[in-house]
């Protein structure tokens, strides 16, 4: 297994862990950490898989420092409106849905 | 553009403007709406005129462009299409100037004639249209300008009304899409043809073209209000009396039947609907929807029900002459279709004139009346004789054609579903012209509005138009014979479009 | 400087940027003269389409890999089309719903220049990777929108959005990952040829992650679930934007998907077509039934949106006649303008009554007969009775179904326009009702700028009027590499 293939395969298991906590977890700030786990995964198998011959690709490199800036920005988002939230109900818990 | 593909669009325009600029016509502006309203309905009256002396000098009038690649608006006038323009634009201009004195001092008005406007458009593009696209569209067209009509009043039982109308013609609408699309991919267009158009597919389509023909004729049979799709239209009772007369007389059950003759005659073809047996089961359909309409109306103790209940049973008069394969039967039924109008207009104009002037709203309560309104009455029962077909009027022809068409095709038992509903047809209308004519008063109406005025019973733009109808309602069936009468325009099309040898 | 490919997006940047330092609920007018100038652009984009084809630009001189490749086709000049028609009439409706001070409108303008920016961006990106960050950018101004000066009620909704909206991304990243890894570019128009029924395992997973990422994004029952709030929760101007464009967006890449780069995957297994397909007509049958039960307005039109969602993607089994494209398109435009009116009308509504639900509608028709009469027309593009824009969608819609022999989804047009009729007359009804003057508890019509109601009635009558005339967009629609 080359280095690079190992990276990928770590990748896509924190990509794994990153959906399910997105999905399961009702704690919003940990939510967060989840998504961003999620995010890592991502970048892990762009990186890791892009790594071929030994020689590292440019093209993956930056598609992954746009990505990181997107999350950044994507985090920055969900963490104003978790602050908001918890200064409307005191809650870091998302409010039980109503669908009317 | 020239001037012969312009007048297909001027006539939908001499309803379509009035009905737009009135929508945004404050509801005060009484005077000038009256103006744009019946300017429109002169126009259109003009107009049609124009185009009957034309089509019967054999002038050519067609519009049409692409709305998606391969699918045409078109719009064609033939005289079949005459037929039903005629009837609508003359009832249109007497319906309107019903209504106006009907709703004197009602709320809404500006929305109500608007609406009245779009659904004449409606009813022209339906009698225009060259092709099942273009049909179809004029017709869910016309079930949404009728809508805000039949639940003008407002109130909850008027909108229940409303909403059973909508389900009826809507699920109709369905499946007559369903239909017209089947159709399309079977052939590739869907245009009217005088011969009819798929009588070129191969015979191993034979069950899809019967399966196609019930989902049509079950589409636009609700519309005519062909037994057992007919139960919206006692509920659309709920609508003001001119919506009704409009609806009955006119536009809906009309367009239906309308419906009717062109899927049979232009894209099925006589012949070959009655090679594929779909004639017989159409005219029983016919029948038995004529005989429960009757046996119906008989049991109404409302007027406007009774009446309902009859434009059941009289509109499939028309399907029945269409079902019945020859020539006689044919002439019969177009002919119906203006003289069934002009009959049953005056009787809901009548009818409106008892609930408006006196509050009366049931056979029960109509005691004496013809002495308080004597030519009220007097038009409702000329009306009432045509609809059983005493000699001289409009009924008599209509019926003594449909009878003959029967006898011509061997098919007796239609002549004795049109004896048995004339002797119907005579025991729901008899008892209430003799309750009319000859029954004591039992002071006081159950709500007396308009007071005499001399002569005048009632206002003199609610007396006028039925007045109009009854003396036409004679006339047609006097003048039968002569050169310009409805009858000479239906054997004009049964000769001249279906090719056949009329008598 | 006047290619219009490079200005769709530079515009709404620049007027974006310029309103957010100008100050809250500041930069109306501006917008509303950049965004004439971006249809002005659509339209030569139009004109430029027809006359030669495909547009290829590579932004700045750079060529891809490393630059960005902007490309133009009848498709995505369509999408653009559909984007600037109905964001101009919005915008005007907008600065008179905003009042000055009112918190929603705070940051509406920069974060509406910025998803418009992010809209116009993807439908001229033309590698993977871009979409992606467009993608982003229009669902992180999308949430920005949904939360902006709401409450609790609202700041969930948007939160849930925004994990929807994240996952969704998340998903199609990876899946950018793993083509890249396999055929070492994202540029769709080089991997199309590359991508063929015998691809390895890891591309269908790949097109399995960007399918189920964008069908959560475009709220596809049963991934509907964060669409009714966030849409329903909104100001009626964010209501709109949202349910007219932004869930068309995700659409239109996974159909770009589909019948670009994985259309050697997507032609060789017939069945997968009827996933989407099955996924939409439960959702029109889903969809349709909440909206007629749902007791608010807005929630009435966002679970129309649910429905009328699921007609796009009963295209996708019929994907192989060019047919069914050009239905998929008429729906998308005949949803866009007709959802957006209905959302305008339903912001004229509730201010005027000062209430939301659709039992307090009696008298309306009364009262403001212009704005019923803007939702009637809408309603009936959205139940496809014609003439409108849907019926025209439906219309080709069930011809491509019974082409194909695919009765199904015939009858499931058929009963959804039906349905649909059942929600929409809801409405009407109540609002036809006439209000007896003397009850007590008759709502209150506050009086509103008229030309709110005009710019609802626009885009209504425009759904309406497409029904007549839809041969150049179809036309359109066909130029180019789409199919």
């Amino acid at each position: 297994m080359t280095s690079g293939l190992l990276f990928a395969c770590v990748g896509a298991l924190l990509f794994v862990m990153g959906v399910s906590g997105v999905l399961l977890i009702r704690h919003l700030l940990r939510r967060i950490l989840a998504f961003n786990l999620m995010g890592s995964g991502a970048f892990l198998v762009l990186v890791g898989l892009a790594q071929r011959h030994g020689v590292a690709d440019p093209v993956p490199q930056a598609m992954v420092l746009t990505g990181i800036v997107v999350a950044v920005a994507a985090t920055a988002l969900a963490l104003a409106l978790v602050r908001r939230l918890h200064a409307l109900t005191g809650k870091l818990e998302p409010p039980e849905a109503d669908d009317d | 553009m020239t001037l012969n593909e312009a007048m297909p669009l001027a006539v939908l325009a001499s309803s379509l403007l009035p009905g737009l600029i009135i929508f945004l016509l404050p509801e005060a502006w009484i005077g000038r709406r009256t103006v744009l309203n019946l300017s429109g309905a002169v126009a259109k009256l003009v107009l049609v005129g124009v185009l009957l002396v034309g089509v019967q000098g054999g002038v050519d009038y067609g519009f049409g462009y692409a709305v998606l690649p391969g699918l045409d608006l078109l719009f064609k006038v033939d005289a079949l299409g005459l037929l039903f323009m005629g009837l609508s634009a003359s009832l249109w201009l007497l319906t309107t100037l019903y209504a106006i004195g009907y709703l004197e001092g009602a709320p809404q008005r500006s929305r109500f004639f608007g609406f009245f406007s779009l659904c004449v458009t409606a009813t022209m593009g339906i009698a225009m249209a060259g092709n099942l696209f273009t049909f179809f569209i004029f017709y869910e067209l016309l079930t949404l300008s009728t809508f805000p009509l039949v639940v003008h009043r407002g109130n909850d039982k008027a909108m229940n009304g409303g909403t059973v109308y909508l389900a009826y013609t809507l699920a109709g609408g369905a499946l007559l899409l369903i239909g017209i699309i089947w159709l399309h991919q079977l052939l590739g267009h869907g245009d009217f043809a005088h011969a009819g158009i798929v009588t070129d597919l191969d015979p191993t389509y034979d069950g899809q073209l019967k399966i196609i023909f019930l989902l049509l004729i079950v589409g636009v049979g609700v519309k005519a209000a062909i037994v057992p799709l007919h139960g919206w239209l006692p509920q659309a009772m709920v609508a003001p009396a001119p919506v009704s007369a409009l609806l009955h007389a006119v536009a809906v059950v009309k367009a239906g039947a309308f419906g009717v003759i062109r899927i049979v005659y232009e894209i099925y073809g006589i012949e070959f609907a009655h090679t594929l047996h779909l004639l017989t089961p159409l005219a029983m359909a016919a029948a038995v929807t004529i005989i429960w309409g009757s046996l119906r109306a008989l049991f109404q103790d409302d007027l406007k029900k009774r009446l309902a209940y009859s434009t059941v049973s009289q509109v499939s008069y028309i399907v029945l002459g269409v079902a019945l394969f020859g020539p006689v039967g044919t002439v019969g039924g177009l002919v119906h279709l203006v003289h069934q109008g002009i009959m049953k207009i005056t009787l809901f104009f009548c009818a409106g004139n008892y609930a408006e002037t006196l509050g009366i709203h049931k056979v029960s309560e109509m005691n004496g009346v013809g002495r308080r309104m004597p030519l009220t009455t007097l038009a409702f029962g000329v009306a009432a004789l045509g609809m059983m077909g005493v000699p001289l009027t409009a009924g008599a022809i209509s019926k003594g054609w449909l009878i003959e068409g029967a006898r011509a095709a061997d098919m007796n038992w239609a002549i004795w579903v049109l004896w048995t509903s004339s002797l119907l047809n005579a025991a729901y209308f008899l008892p209430i012209l003799w309750r009319a004519g000859f029954r004591q008063t039992a002071p006081p109406w159950p709500a007396e509005q308009l007071a005499r005025h001399g002569w005048r019973e009632t206002a003199w733009l609610l007396l006028l138009p039925p007045l109009v109808t009854a003396a036409a309602t004679l006339a047609v069936g006097i003048l039968a014979t002569s050169e310009f009468s409805p009858l000479a325009w239906a054997q004009f099309i049964a000769r001249n479009e279906y090719r056949l040898v009329v008598p | 400087m006047t290619d219009p490919l490079v200005w769709l997006i530079l515009l709404p940047l620049t007027w974006a940027s310029l309103a957010f330092p100008s100050g809250p609920g500041r930069g109306a007018w501006l917008a509303i003269a950049a965004l004439g100038v971006q249809l002005m652009l659509v339209l030569l984009l139009v004109v430029d389409v027809t006359e030669s084809g495909i547009l290829v630009r590579a932004v700045g001189g750079w060529g891809a890999p490393l630059g960005i490749d902007l490309a133009a086709d009848g498709l995505s000049v369509a999408m653009l089309l559909l984007t600037q028609v109905i964001a101009l009439p919005l915008a005007i409706y907008a600065r008179s719903y905003f009042s000055a001070t009112a918190p929603e409108g705070k940051y509406f303008w920069p974060l509406c220049g910025f998803l418009l920016a992010g809209l116009n961006g993807l439908y001229l990106s033309a590698d993977l990777f871009n979409l992606y960050v467009t993608l982003e950018l229009v669902g992180l101004a999308a949430v920005g929108l949904v939360a902006a000066g709401g409450g609790a009620r609202q700041i969930a909704a948007a939160l849930r959005y925004l994990f929807a909206m994240l996952l969704g991304s998340g998903a199609y990243l990876l899946a950018v990952a793993l083509i890249y890894a396999a055929y070492g570019t994202v540029s769709m128009k080089t991997l199309a040829p590359l991508i063929t029924a015998e691809a390895p395992v890891v591309i269908w997973l790949a097109g399995g992650l960007m399918l189920a990422g964008l069908m959560l994004k475009t709220a596809l029952f049963p991934f509907h679930f964060w669409l009714p709030p966030a849409h329903g929760g909104a100001s009626a101007p964010v209501s709109a934007l949202l349910s007219a464009l932004v869930v068309k967006a995700s659409f239109y890449l996974l159909l770009r998907l589909w019948l670009g780069p994985f259309a050697g995957l997507t032609a060789g297994a017939g069945l997968l077509g009827w996933l989407p397909a099955t996924l939409g007509a439960l959702a029109i049958l889903w969809g349709s039934c909440q909206a007629i039960r749902a007791q608010r307005i807005k929630m009435l039109i966002a679970y129309s949106t649910v429905a009328q969602l699921g007609y796009l993607f009963l295209i996708f089994p019929l994907l192989t006649g060019e047919a069914a494209l050009r239905a998929g398109i008429m729906q998308a435009f005949a949803h866009g303008l007709a959802k957006a009116a209905m959302f305008m009308t339903a912001g004229v509504l509730i201010k005027a009554t000062g209430q939301d639900r659709v039992d307090s509608l009696a008298g309306a028709a009364q009262q403001l007969p212009l704005t019923m009469f803007a939702f009637g027309l809408a309603g009936v593009t959205l139940t496809g009775l014609p003439p409108s824009a849907g019926f025209l969608a439906k219309w080709q819609l069930i011809e491509a179904a019974m082409a194909q022999g695919a009765w199904i989804i015939a009858v499931v047009v058929l009963v959804g326009g039906l349905l649909a009729a059942g929600y929409v007359f809801r409405v009407l009804r109540q609002g036809f009702l006439l209000v007896p003057a003397t009850s007590a508890d008759t709502s209150v019509f506050h009086p509103l700028p008229r030309t709110l109601e005009w710019m609802a009635l626009l885009l209504a009558a425009a759904s309406v009027l497409l029904g007549l005339r839809g041969v150049e967009l179809m036309e359109l629609v066909s130029l180019g590499g789409a199919v």
